[in-house]
């Protein structure tokens, strides 16, 4: 064991740590917001739109995020039409390039979570709103929409846990992230075992956060 | 489409063969995590707390870390561990590991982890009762286990196994970093001579997404046939 290096590398790596923590706040702020739309989408009694939404959730969910990252990040650029447009700013920068696969990753699995939350809401509820004469936006907005966030709070907390280590491609696309510094100090060094307990703690931390929030949260929003 | 022709002016045939790598790689790294979990659960359920506590390592641990992360660590450290062990035999040689097993250790480790949760939720939604005809009917522990408790449990469990297959499926495409030609890598490579990467990662796209709705078909059958009588 190789004590030193744990100590050193781990400055590097807590800072390494910081740029997963923007790339995975980024793509799930980005990505609740595509989940929530096309799960109103799924919701469309029109065949056309419902098809859509299950197409798009269907293909992000069937394919490896690896495929998804290399598709915008090494595809798109081949697009000459896009080479020109005002798009390339953003599409010739790898942080750009995750965050947008990230996003569409996470916005199909949360559109299933949310989705299938929407529809464990019980007609009851609905009705009652009705009942007392509330528009149907405002039914929508301050019935359903509370309930479904309440009811997927559980799923959706995996869903931030597996987007969380999802970060972690990013170094395929030469981004530094916590696995980018961690792979770069171990091909220098040659001490895996160490560097791995180092980053592989940092991300357990993470993860036992992320999990403590999201049970404080579930408390919190409890119905009784 | 002469790109996906196969023979020597398309991609065709070695595409081929990298998604029988693929399924390959799936299943071995999938029967590893099975053997993992063969052992881990039993230590979940077991009584005592050291038992408990070491599989509860193994599954946070595996589970809170990044895929990636797990496979560096098995392609750099990988061979290393080999040598140090077969050094206390008195072999001293340098050893090389292939991509495959390094690949389907690290998959399957994590595979392992994921398919231990799901034996001991389906384990303990057993009834209890069923146990202690078991035990009542005079059986052996093996039969008891064999006859009895693992029928139960595989029907319970299928729904939930045809997620981690789907996962270790996915995961695969990771390997990719260690140089082993699956679907992945070897886009990359056609993705690199022919110039046309927008192509070729689609295709690889379309290869997974046929990869995974054929095996929800097959996995939908096994459901069928494990629960008849229900």
């Amino acid at each position: 064991m190789d004590f030193e290096l744990m100590i050193n590398s781990f400055p590097k790596l807590l800072n390494a740590a910081v740029i997963t923590l923007k790339l995975l706040s980024v793509s799930l702020i980005v990505g609740l917001f595509i989940g929530l739309l096309f799960a109103i989408l799924r919701l469309n009694k029109n065949v056309f739109i419902n098809k859509f939404a299950y197409g798009y959730s269907y293909v992000f969910r069937g394919t490896p995020l690896l495929v998804q990252i290399f598709i915008i990040y090494f595809g798109l650029g081949q697009i000459e039409s896009l080479r020109s447009s005002f798009l390339w700013v953003i599409l010739k920068e790898p942080y750009w390039c995750a965050i947008i696969a990230f996003a569409l990753n996470t916005g199909a699995y949360t559109s299933e979570i949310l989705r299938s939350a929407f529809q464990t809401i019980k007609p009851g509820m609905i009705e009652a709103g009705k009942s007392l004469g509330i528009p149907s936006k405002i039914i929508f907005y301050k019935i359903q929409i509370p309930i479904a966030i309440r009811q997927s709070l559980p799923a959706y907390g995996n869903e931030i846990i597996l987007m969380m280590k999802g970060t972690s491609l990013a170094s395929t696309v030469t981004i530094m992230d916590l696995t980018g510094v961690a792979k770069y100090i171990i091909s220098t060094t040659f001490k895996p075992i160490e560097v791995f307990i180092v980053a592989g703690g940092i991300y357990l931390f993470m993860t036992f956060v992320i999990h403590n929030v999201i049970k404080f949260l579930e408390k919190k929003y409890s119905f009784n | 489409m002469e790109l996906l022709a196969f023979g020597d002016t398309g991609w065709g045939d070695e595409l081929f063969r990298a998604t029988l790598m693929t399924i390959a790689v799936s299943i071995t790294a999938m029967l590893i995590g099975f053997s993992f979990a063969a052992i881990f659960t039993p230590l979940k359920l077991s009584k005592f707390k050291s038992l408990n506590l070491i599989a509860n390592v193994y599954t946070t641990v595996i589970r809170g870390v990044p895929e990636l992360l797990v496979i560096y660590l098995f392609f750099f450290g990988g061979s290393g561990a080999i040598m140090f062990v077969a050094s206390m035999f008195g072999y001293n040689e340098y050893i090389e590991i292939n991509a495959f097993v390094t690949g389907s250790f690290a998959i399957g480790i994590i595979s392992g982890a994921y398919s231990t949760e799901v034996f001991r939720g389906a384990i303990q939604s057993i009834d209890k009762g069923q146990f202690e005809a078991a035990k009542v009917l005079g059986l052996s522990k093996f039969k008891q286990f064999y006859k009895i408790i693992l029928p139960q449990m595989l029907r319970l469990a299928i729904p939930n196994l045809s997620n981690v297959w789907q996962i270790t499926l996915k995961d695969t495409s990771l390997i990719s970093v260690t140089g082993l030609v699956e679907i992945m890598r070897q886009s990359y490579i056609a993705a690199g001579s022919t110039r046309d990467p927008l192509f070729f990662y689609s295709f690889a796209a379309v290869l997974y997404l046929l990869l995974t709705f054929l095996s929800m078909k097959m996995i939908n059958k096994l459901e069928v046939k494990y629960s008849r009588g229900y």
